[in-house]
């Protein structure tokens, strides 16, 4: 065909292209992949029995607050990278806030406390799977949110599979937080803070191969 | 450039709005651009072709991602740059020179070939119009001397001599230029 048909052919009926296409696909994305999670998290987890006392503590509400922070500036991240020459700019900057005010505060917790409380704090009782179950109730996410990426047009891949990572991870342990027990500041620092990385640590490297376009 | 980028981001606001018209104008001026620029660094004519059409499909494809509260040219250069990148990746051969400055797709000699075309015109308008036409016809449109003396009126060595002088005072006024 030559370019100047091929011109013709894309400008005849051309439609009004939809306005926010790239907001609106990646919550419709992120929508698909809550449901997803959340139910996986209520058939296979289920919230944590001590729901109500545990809603009046104060750790409670930081754990949401850390994964849902990361979570908003993620998605500010991943619309950006999402776009033809996007530049994260402040964006990944702010990502990182959340994790160096996480860390600061359980440095703080972790000195404070008495030296026999020190493992108990790093390890709780459930270090071997925190990880690994904010990871497998990240994935329907993660996926939910490469197929949004898929059509639209990030171009530099890795960037923008890691960030949609650890959007997906980010989300996931927002989840993941209702079903946990634990509360001690250091934990949620190491564990929670490493099931994210992973997430975006997949993203990095599968977003050369699955968001190509 | 700056001109450019407002010309063409206004074309592509009224595109997005649905206006077919604008759109064709735009994919016709960027056709330009993105042919040089991939012949550049393709050297192969076809291949520069095959890859500026995949392009202008991809843009087509995903319009919607362009924010206008950003610049255009920085996105279609985006795109013309992954796309670039994509097919050293597919035909696997290694990008060898720097890819990611956004002049070389607006400031390009190739692309400004219109302008060269717009010198031409303005230096032959410096000359009598009857040496004018001849050059005209004989060394742009392609007829033979036997053709533009039956044309004019005018023995074949007449239109010679004039085709020669009109070039040769040409050639001065490009002297002086430089």
């Amino acid at each position: 065909m030559k370019t100047d048909d091929l011109i013709s052919a894309l400008s005849a009926d051309l439609e009004p292209a939809p306005k926010h296409k790239v907001v609106l696909r990646l919550l419709t994305g992120l929508g698909i992949g809550i449901v997803l999670s959340s139910t996986l998290m209520m058939t296979w987890l289920g919230p944590r029995p001590d729901m109500m006392p545990a809603m009046a503590t104060p750790m409670f509400w930081m754990k949401l607050i850390y994964a849902l922070s990361i979570a908003a500036f993620g998605f500010g991240l991943v619309d950006r990278l999402a776009r033809p020459g996007g530049q994260g700019g402040v964006w990944r900057t702010l990502l990182f806030l959340p994790l160096a005010f996480m860390i600061a505060m359980a440095l703080y917790r972790y000195v404070q406390a008495p030296p026999e409380r020190h493992m108990a704090m790093l390890l709780g009782n459930s270090w071997t799977v925190c990880a690994r179950n904010i990871a497998l109730l990240s994935l329907p996410i993660f996926a939910a949110l490469f197929w949004a990426l898929r059509d639209l047009a990030p171009t530099q891949l890795t960037a923008a599979g890691a960030t949609a990572g650890i959007l997906a991870g980010a989300v996931g342990t927002f989840i993941y937080a209702f079903h946990c027990t634990e509360s001690a500041a250091p934990f949620v620092a190491i564990w929670y803070t490493l099931g994210m990385a992973a997430m975006g640590v997949l993203g990095a490297i599968l977003g050369r191969f699955l968001l190509r376009w | 450039m700056i001109a450019q980028e407002e010309e063409l981001k206004a074309l592509m606001v009224r595109s997005l709005a649905g206006d077919g018209a604008a759109y064709a104008g735009l994919l016709r001026k960027l056709q330009t651009h993105l042919r040089a620029y991939y012949l550049r660094r393709l050297g192969r004519a076809a291949d520069a072709e095959d890859l500026l059409q995949e392009t202008l499909i991809a843009m087509h494809t995903r319009r919607a991602t362009y924010d206008p509260t950003r610049p255009f040219t920085a996105w279609v250069h985006a795109i013309a740059r992954y796309k670039l990148i994509d097919y050293f990746r597919r035909t696997r051969r290694r990008a060898e020179e720097p890819l990611d400055d956004p002049d070389l797709l607006f400031g390009s000699e190739e692309a400004n070939a219109a302008e060269a075309h717009l010198d031409v015109e303005r230096l032959l308008h410096t000359l009598p119009a009857k040496t004018q036409k001849l050059i005209r016809d004989v060394k742009i449109e392609g007829l033979s001397t036997a053709e533009a003396a039956a044309k004019h009126g005018l023995s074949e060595s007449a239109v010679k001599v004039g085709v020669h002088r009109g070039l040769k005072s040409l050639a001065g006024q490009i002297g002086d230029d430089t």
